[in-house]
């Protein structure tokens, strides 16, 4: 076996957590079951891996095994590489053929010395591709968005409460001393919030990016800014662990008015989060 | 335009109301629950508003003390605030409003200069007291202070009025804005 493959092993090795290892090892497939289970996976680490590294070299790990070995780490690790999406369509007038799977992945082996796009481009038979602006940590939030899943409706486990109460947050034993004087209200952005986030747990993205090259606009006459012909060039990013459900929450928190600005609750629609906004 | 007037109802025994205007819910609700679980001899009646005019309602009690919450980290409130003060009428400024700004504790999260508030107070001549409503210690301290500054507004304290009580406050405030 080769030493970089050698080493390859190992460092993809000692990067999984001693918790997950078995499950990855199997996941993988290259060591035989019976195998894996004389190993004593109590050692310490360092004996372990070196033990480990000794069963593959034994057994001839190519590179392709070792590079198998980290596409699983990492699909094990999603929410440690942020992912980009790419969107592939075909030319308009063609014909909608068949994918031939087989096909694809003999062409893309072939041609791996090109650039990815590239590659990407002629395995698929000339099908135009174009980077999305979408990226984000979760995977399978970015597949939920972009194959258009994320709206299904999950039937909440208590259904005891009448559903207007539960939607206002109001507590059944509440206080009669307590008077809201702005149900009404309370209702309307409910009704809002619902209308366009929907009852379903949003998907999860941690950021969205603006970025804005408008000419100022400002009340005031005679500002020094609006008298600039160059438009300003502004980057707006809001961050959050989980921004579709901090941004669905900000009305009913009080926080923002409703509706908010679709340039916000455009996201998962548009399958965008990066945005550029000139001028007309 | 409607306009909250301090006296065109009258009282009904031995009940006091506030009115908390705010935009966070959830905070008024919390002040809210602190102050009824006081003691006090007065029935309390606490009405939460996100902001003013209120909705047309003929059963509503005799207002004795509006405060206007106001959340230091967000514009949106004080904003809020700005445009339903229009809405209160100047009588009601002898003594039976006051503002609450929440969130001091937290300064790198505070977008609302604290002059700003120190300026809206004196404008509307009513006193501005500071309290961080997310710490149960810090507003259930200011629930009790609330309660008995509601109870004198209300007039069920022998002696002392909202009025008497506006100038006490006065008094005792820091340097004037002058100064600052």
């Amino acid at each position: 076996m080769d030493e970089t493959v050698a080493e390859f092993i190992k460092r993809t090795i000692l990067k999984i957590r001693m918790n997950e290892l078995l499950t990855i090892l199997k996941a993988w497939d290259f060591l035989p079951e019976n195998q894996l289970q004389t190993i004593n996976f109590r050692q310490r680490k360092e004996s372990l891996v070196q033990h480990l590294v000794r069963l593959c070299e034994e057994k001839h790990a190519s590179l392709n095994d070792a590079a198998l070995l980290d596409i699983i780490y990492t699909q094990f690790h999603q929410h440690q590489k942020i992912w980009d999406v790419f969107q592939m369509s075909k030319e308009p007038g063609e014909d909608v053929d068949l994918f031939d799977m087989k096909q694809f992945k003999n062409s893309f082996k072939k041609i791996l010395q090109r650039a990815l796009k590239n590659a990407l481009t002629v395995a698929s038979k000339h099908h135009q591709i174009v980077k999305m602006d979408l990226r984000s940590r979760y995977l399978e939030s970015l597949k939920a968005i972009v194959f258009k899943q994320y709206n299904q409706t999950f039937e909440t486990h208590n259904s005891t409460t009448p559903l207007q109460e539960r939607n206002l947050g109001l507590d059944i034993n509440m206080d009669s001393r307590i008077i809201h004087e702005n149900i009404a209200e309370k209702e309307r952005v409910q009704q809002i919030t619902q209308k366009t986030f929907g009852d379903y747990p949003q998907p999860q993205l941690e950021f969205a990016q603006y970025k804005l090259e408008t000419k100022f606009k400002s009340d005031l006459n005679g500002s020094i800014l609006a008298e600039r012909e160059e438009p300003l060039r502004c980057l707006i990013k809001f961050s959050s662990p989980h921004l579709l459900e901090a941004l669905k929450s900000l009305a009913p928190a009080g926080i923002a008015d409703a509706p908010l600005s679709p340039l916000l609750t455009c996201i998962p629609n548009k399958r965008m989060n990066y945005f550029k906004i000139r001028d007309k | 335009m409607s306009v909250l007037r301090p006296l065109d109802k009258l009282p009904r025994l031995n009940t006091a109301t506030i009115l908390l205007v705010g935009t966070e819910d959830a905070l008024l609700q919390q002040l809210a629950d602190s102050m009824l679980k006081e003691d006090c001899a007065s029935e309390l009646k606490v009405h939460l508003a996100k902001s003013l005019p209120l909705p047309s309602s003929v059963n509503r009690p005799r207002i004795d003390l509006i405060v206007f919450v106001v959340n230091l980290h967000s514009k949106y409130s004080l904003q809020n605030t700005e445009e339903s003060l229009h809405h209160v009428d100047a009588s009601f400024f002898l003594g039976k409003v006051c503002f609450l700004a929440t969130g001091a504790g937290r300064e790198s999260h505070c977008s609302i200069h604290r002059h700003t508030m120190v300026k809206l107070a004196h404008t509307y001549q009513s006193p501005l007291l500071y309290c961080d409503l997310e710490v149960e210690g810090f507003r259930a301290t200011m629930a009790q202070r609330l309660v008995r500054m509601l109870q004198m507004c209300a007039g069920h304290v022998p002696g002392v009025s909202a009025l008497n009580l506006l100038s006490l406050l006065r008094s005792s405030e820091g340097p004037s804005l002058e100064d600052m």
